[in-house]
């Protein structure tokens, strides 16, 4: 039953946001540590060892598969929902700075790629 | 006339939620249609839709002198739990159902490595611009650093500095504006930065931080990254809070 799917998914979320919680508290920070990361390792882990051992029905995945389909209409709900006003009217310093490091970080991107290919690609080295 | 509007007043405030689905279906269909037509795809239809979503939250804020966009309008307030942290957050996890394993163990380290510059460098540029404009305690500095990381990271590192209300508020105003940035600029430039594999998708979360933005960004430039890019973002925040008043404050404290 597709429920099923969706209250795996709940529990993924509901877990992975609990351990975000605690790994906060354990550092001292008022806020959720990776949380939703690790609920998507969680239903990673999860999913895949129901399907190598069979016991993912097609409904179940049917449960999971919805929400996913389902995202971008929720992000083009959450952009109609940011204060957008307030970022306009923030003023030099914050218009500035958001520019800023956004285009910065945009060039840091195929530079921390690099490091990653040369780390995880060795045979490009062999002649 | 008035007998008419009140129960379809009525009915569309009491059932927001559902409201928000028809209104945010038919928002991603003009979208899409606008994109074939007007663009022959060349601009992506979520693109789009979030370009109208960020149009709708502006004329929102302006209709009602809220925070949250087009959602403080009574009969849309369902659009602000549609795209509140709940379903936000249970999408993104939903996204990752279908990822291979090994794709997250391939990155490891230039994932890490990129959730480190992110923060940091965020942290550095925001206080650079602070202290042009004049904001030159290191409290402010790192508050709008902060800022500069995401738009949780900025309030937080500041109510933990005793920073002022206004520099709290810039400091959320400057993580709004790269959310919004990341959101509409990414999938123009993902050709020039190489963003076409889950590898450079996830060193772009790490990178932005951001979690709204690197999920529309994504969204609208292949939402088959959504996941990889998401993944990390979400750790940006946690590393950003715990960082900033901490090691980058010491570090700013001891520079000006």
């Amino acid at each position: 039953m597709a429920i099923y799917g969706t209250a795996l998914l709940s529990i993924c979320l509901l877990v992975g946001l609990i351990v975000g919680r605690l790994l906060g508290a354990l550092v001292g920070v008022d806020a959720n540590v990776g949380g939703v990361g690790i609920a998507m390792l969680l239903l990673i882990l999860i999913c895949d060892r129901l399907q190598q051992s069979g016991r993912m029905q097609p409904p179940t995945k049917q449960g999971i598969v919805f929400w996913s389909s389902i995202y971008i209409p929720i992000v083009v709900a959450m952009a109609a929902s940011q204060d957008v006003l307030a970022a306009i009217n923030g003023g030099a310093v914050a218009i500035v700075a958001g520019f800023l490091v956004v285009v910065i970080s945009f060039a840091m991107v195929p530079l921390i790629s690099r490091i990653g290919r040369s780390d995880s690609l060795p045979q490009k080295d062999e002649p | 006339m008035m007998e008419l509007i009140e129960p379809l007043h009525d009915v569309l405030t009491k059932y927001s939620l559902v409201t928000a689905f028809a209104v945010i279906g038919g928002t991603v269909w003009i979208s899409y249609f606008v994109s074939d037509r007007l663009t022959q795809g060349r601009l992506h239809g979520s693109a789009i839709a979030i370009l109208i979503g960020l149009l709708m939250a502006y004329i929102g804020g302006i209709r009602t002198g809220g925070d949250e966009g087009i959602a403080d309008i009574e009969l849309l307030s369902g659009i602000g739990v549609m795209g509140g942290a709940m379903f936000r957050d249970f999408a993104i996890v939903a996204t990752a159902f279908g990822v291979r394993m090994d794709e997250f163990r391939r990155t490891g380290v230039s994932g890490i490595v990129s959730l480190l510059v992110g923060v940091l460098l965020s942290f550095a540029v925001g206080a650079c611009v602070a202290y042009a404009f004049g904001y030159r305690d290191a409290v402010s500095m790192t508050t709008i650093g902060g800022g500069a990381a995401t738009y949780i990271v900025g309030p937080v590192t500041g109510s933990a500095l005793g920073a002022s209300s206004e520099v709290m508020a810039l400091s959320v105003a400057a993580g709004l504006i790269k959310s919004i940035l990341v959101m509409t600029t990414t999938p123009f430039v993902a050709h020039l930065i190489g963003l076409d594999n889950p590898r450079s998708a996830l060193i772009f979360g790490g990178l932005m931080g951001t979690t709204s933005g690197v999920a529309g960004g994504l969204a609208a430039t292949d939402p088959q990254l959504v996941p990889y890019g998401a993944m990390t973002a979400t750790f940006y925040t946690g590393l950003g809070c715990l960082l900033g008043p901490s090691v980058v404050f010491m570090v700013i404290r001891a520079i000006v």
